[in-house]
């Protein structure tokens, strides 16, 4: 199936051969891997990383409240700084460097074009309450995004200031809210439904909105049981939460019965819109009766991760939920646009505001210079292509691993860990075994319907080549571990990574936080 | 597509493998009536990347750009130098393309510089533990109040007149879905404010900001004395972090919670996001904080490492138990604040402090040499409020047709109250200088 993935360049032999153990350098550095102390280790009083001008003298207007003594900042210069988090940088596993399938969160290509234009002048250094007639362009952009957004969901309308995923779904959520509450059906409707496999922050969005969660079960299909849904629904329910395509990367076939059912209840269909990136272009939510979607931009629109922020969670919102979006949202007049904050005379009832000024700014900019680089055109294609790759993935290894159901998957495909059955290997260590292959490893023991889980989205983003030498990696890892001989290495995995396994009970049970003078870390001293 | 790796041959010969004649055949579980035979109607194909670059100049060209006239714009965003090395950094790949650090053996770069963001948050604040940061300062606020409900048993937030109406605003959204009372004290133009004698056995917390939103610097000693012997929280908010190098700092006033904007380090304007959110508090209540943990441990070596911890408290744990639904931080912008902190280091943030307030000083002094206009504050730090004679937003729109951005009418963020109609904002930070306030002062004296 795969071409041969050789690329030793003839070379034979590894970095550690047998049980030789490589000897210990005198600095702990190991080549490229550099041990890199806290910046508060590293500092000395006297220096600074700024050149600042010497401030001039003024009575002092602090109302008798300056700061006495030290703050306990370290001084670095700046090429101290720099190669400080130069040598933190190559500590980090990137999409920049090869595959990261981190299923369900869609680490595709970030364009750099979109860093670039996020900083041009006039764009990048705008202050959000400058007069609306100085930001012409800027509203303009975000209605621009906005309507992109609409288009591809079918859906009419779009609330865009929700700073993540979970505050879109805090924002949709309360739109439902509100809508209950306008028709007098608020304190009735109490109960919220969300499948097994959901996000943790579905039933965690809803329990904070004072609705009581109640799970619905899969079938052995792995989709939402639809009996068990209609038993369920009745007078008392508010919404369902439901992402689709769900968390075990398949489509909700019945998605259609699902949210006529819900609407018949008289319930609202919340669609967590994680999984976008499968069907952008192909499907749109409008069509499938959703009431409300948020869309994370990182992950279907390519916003940069960052370690983990920022995000942005804009919702589109049917006509029904509509007059409910939060403040603020742009209003064009004419020719000129302008920005209904708190407080305008508008149609509607704004649920209120969830955010200081207009929104995640720079990562809308981002989004829309990748939306417009693809196009209609280019976004379809990369729906298709995350699908293909991701079934390419489980087809390539369905006979070494088990995939947790049967027929094509989306964007992801999930195994489930019966092939690791008896042969002392987890998930875990399996995941930690792929380190070494230099892979960050899929997302484990996600969703909790699946047995020691693992979900592995390869992206649209992946050449062939990089997902074929992906499976014969995956595929020998398999094979060893079924060997049932292995299980002493995996379990000493990862080996080759800046740090071995971590401790994390201890770090639960004796939390240390922050760098004090007095838990300076003495490594290795004795 | 430039973005695309897979050719048609790639794509046939993975169908072939994966056993389907077309890609349609893989999303035969869409219900047939919510397919779409093309592409979505109405919207453009593809675009190379000078046409995606010349599209956004466009834009860019229809703004005022802040480099391009004389600036006093704060109220919650403040215009900073930030260093080159800063902006170089967090575009490093392994940074911008790396994502929450799930699996810490090969995201110790990212847990190390969280470890190191958290510290420097205790450092600032004076407190005792912080998160690896929340979305922004206005949502970081909510979630405190969120979080003294918790530690209290308590469902009655009060709020300051001097609290940033927009944060206000979230918190009484919040206050709504979620079922809690949120009382708000009156307007506190002239910083007099005293919550004392609305403090009960109800309150699960007092919520205030330093400086105010009218610029106004407190302390709020007393005010934490008497929220403590009531059993409440007091939770001091800070929308400019600079201010932290010359003012006490909230801990030592006796602050249960501090929510900080760290925008002012690190981050630019951007339009109001993304930016970042500082979170810190006492000890005895870090199980009950909301957001992302990282914690110092050994690897199987014993050497040092760092990994989040806590995750308990987290929705992906916790679900409908979580102390907050919040799964993401604002690494990126964390990032940003923490290298460009320690560039400063403590010399640097003092000098830049002193700085802000210095400029802000000449700026305040300027401007009451303008016939008619009245400076509010006896206290500020590197913004302050001034009583115009007539309104202020016609007179923001009528110095920003002189491409001057004068300020913030404070009538736009709080249109309910006519009583502040006729005060204005102004920050002046150490980029403002004597060619930008010039302008300034002729421009309000010919408007007014």
């Amino acid at each position: 199936m795969a071409p041969s993935q050789d690329r030793s360049q003839g070379r034979t032999g590894g970095i550690v051969s047998g049980g030789e153990v490589a000897p210990a350098t005198v600095t702990g550095n190991r080549a490229l891997q550099i041990e890199e102390p806290l910046i508060f280790e590293l500092g000395q009083p006297g220096r600074t990383g700024v050149d600042l001008p010497e401030p001039p003298k003024v009575k002092d207007r602090l109302n008798g409240l300056r700061r006495s003594g030290e703050i306990g900042l370290p001084g670095l210069s700046e090429p101290q700084v720099v190669q400080h988090y130069t040598r933190l940088s190559q500590k980090n596993y990137a999409i920049d460097m090869g595959v990261y399938p981190l299923g369900s969160c869609t680490m595709k290509h970030n364009p750099r074009l979109n860093e670039k234009v996020a900083r041009f002048a006039g764009i990048g250094d705008l202050h959000p309450l400058q007069p609306v007639s100085t930001v012409q362009g800027a509203l303009e952009l975000i209605d621009r995004l906005a309507h992109w957004l609409k288009t591809l969901t079918g859906m009419p309308a779009v609330a865009m200031s929700p700073a993540a995923g979970a505050h879109g779904e805090m924002c949709g959520m309360m739109a439902i809210a509100a809508a209950l509450e306008a028709k007098g059906e608020r304190a009735q409707r109490r109960t919220v439904l969300a499948p097994e496999s959901a996000h943790g922050t579905n039933p965690a969005t809803a329990a904070a909105l004072g609705f009581t969660v109640k799970p619905i079960p899969a079938n052995e299909r792995g989709r939402v049981d639809l009996a068990a849904l209609k038993a369920a629904l009745g007078p008392d329910v508010a919404a369902i939460m439901l992402t689709n395509p769900n968390t075990c990367g398949l489509f909700e076939s019945e998605i259609i019965e699902i949210s006529k059912a819900v609407h018949a209840a008289g319930a609202y269909f919340y669609c967590d819109g994680a999984n976008f990136n499968a069907i952008v272009g192909r499907v749109r939510p409008g069509d499938l009766g959703v009431d409300c979607m948020h869309i994370n931009l990182h992950k279907t629109f390519s916003t940069p991760h960052g370690g983990g922020g920022p995000g942005a969670g804009p919702v589109v919102l049917s006509a029904a939920l509509a007059p409910y979006a939060p403040y603020p949202w742009i209003v064009k007049n004419g020719d000129a646009w302008t920005v209904a904050e708190d407080g305008a005379k508008v149609d509607g009832q704004p649920l209120g505001r969830l955010k200081a000024f207009h929104g995640q700014m720079g990562m809308f900019t981002r989004a829309l210079s990748y939306i417009m680089s693809h196009g209609a055109d280019g976004l379809k294609q990369a729906a298709e292509d995350a699908v293909l790759s991701a079934n390419y993935v489980m087809a390539s290894l369905k006979d070494v691993m088990t995939p947790a159901f049967e027929g094509p998957c989306m964007h992801e495909a999930l195994f489930d860990d019966s092939f690791l059955k008896d042969t002392g290997v987890s998930t875990l260590d399996f995941a930690k075994a792929m380190i070494d292959e230099g892979y960050h490893p899929m997302t484990m023991y996600f969703p909790l319907v699946v047995h020691g889980a693992m979900l592995i989205e390869p992206t649209e983003s992946q050449a062939k080549e990089d997902l074929d030498l992906f499976i014969t990696a995956l595929r020998a890892l398999a094979e060893k571990a079924k060997s049932g001989t292995a299980a002493e290495e995996f379990k000493a995995a990862p080996r080759y990574a800046p740090r071995r396994r971590l401790d994390e009970t201890l770090a639960a049970r004796k939390p240390v936080l922050r760098w004090r003078p007095s838990n300076s870390f003495k490594q290795a001293a004795e | 597509m430039r973005y695309l790796p897979l050719t048609d041959a790639d794509r046939r010969e993975m169908l072939a493998v994966v056993g389907a004649k077309s890609v349609d055949e893989l999303f035969r579980d869409v219900p047939q009536s919510a397919r779409l035979g093309a592409k979505v109607a109405g919207l453009p194909d593809h675009l190379g990347e000078l046409e995606v670059e010349r599209a956004f100049l466009d834009l860019a060209a229809k703004n005022v750009s802040p480099s391009q006239a004389p600036f006093f714009i704060g109220a919650g965003a403040y215009r900073h130098h930030v260093p080159a090395s800063v902006d170089y950094m967090i575009q490093r790949g392994e940074f911008l393309t790396s994502y929450t650090p799930y699996q810490p053996e090969i995201t110790q770069g990212t847990l190390q510089y969280l470890f190191e963001f958290q510290t420097q948050v205790t450092l600032l604040t004076g407190m005792e533990v912080a998160n690896a940061s929340m979305y922004d300062g206005s949502t970081g606020a909510a979630e405190a109040v969120l979080m003294a409900n918790r530690v209290t048993r308590r469902h009655k937030a009060l709020i300051s007149g001097g609290l940033h109406p927009q944060y206000r605003r979230i918190i009484e959204t919040t206050a709504k879905w979620e079922g809690y009372s949120a009382v708000v004290g009156k307007t506190d133009v002239e910083g007099l404010e005293d919550l004392i004698a609305s403090i009960d056995k109800e309150t699960s917390c007092v919520v205030v900001q330093n400086p105010s939103f009218f610029g106004h610097v407190r302390d709020f000693g007393k005010l934490a004395d008497a929220c403590h012997e009531a059993g409440a929280l007091l939770i001091v908010v800070v929308t400019e972090v600079v201010s932290l190098g010359l003012l006490k700092p909230p801990g030592e006033m006796g602050a249960d919670i501090v929510v900080c904007e760290g925008q002012s380090i690190g981050n630019g304007l951007g339009f109001g996001g993304p930016y970042v959110g500082l979170f810190a508090t006492k000890e005895k209540y870090m199980r009950q904080m909301p957001g992302r943990l990282v914690g110092e441990t050994v690897d199987a070596d014993g050497k040092r490492g760092f990994v989040l911890t806590l995750s308990t408290r987290e929705q992906h744990i916790r679900r409908e138990k979580a102390t907050s639904n919040i799964c993401t931080n604002a690494g990126l912008c964390a990032l940003a604040f923490t290298v460009h902190l320690t560039l400063l280091g403590e010399a640097g943030l003092k000098r830049l402090a002193e700085l802000n307030h210095a400029k802000a000083s000449e700026l305040a002094d300027r401007i009451e040499t303008v016939p008619g206009v009245k400076l509010v504050n006896q206290s500020f730090f590197n913004e302050f409020t001034v009583r115009l004679p007539k309104p202020a937003a016609p007179v923001v729109e009528a110095l920003a047709a002189k491409r001057i951005l004068a300020g913030v009418p404070v009538s736009r963020l709080l249109p309910e109250d006519p009583s502040v109609e006729n005060l204005l904002l102004l920050a002046a930070t150490e980029t403002a200088t004597e060619a930008g306030m010039a302008p300034l002062i002729a421009g309000l004296k010919e408007v007014l």
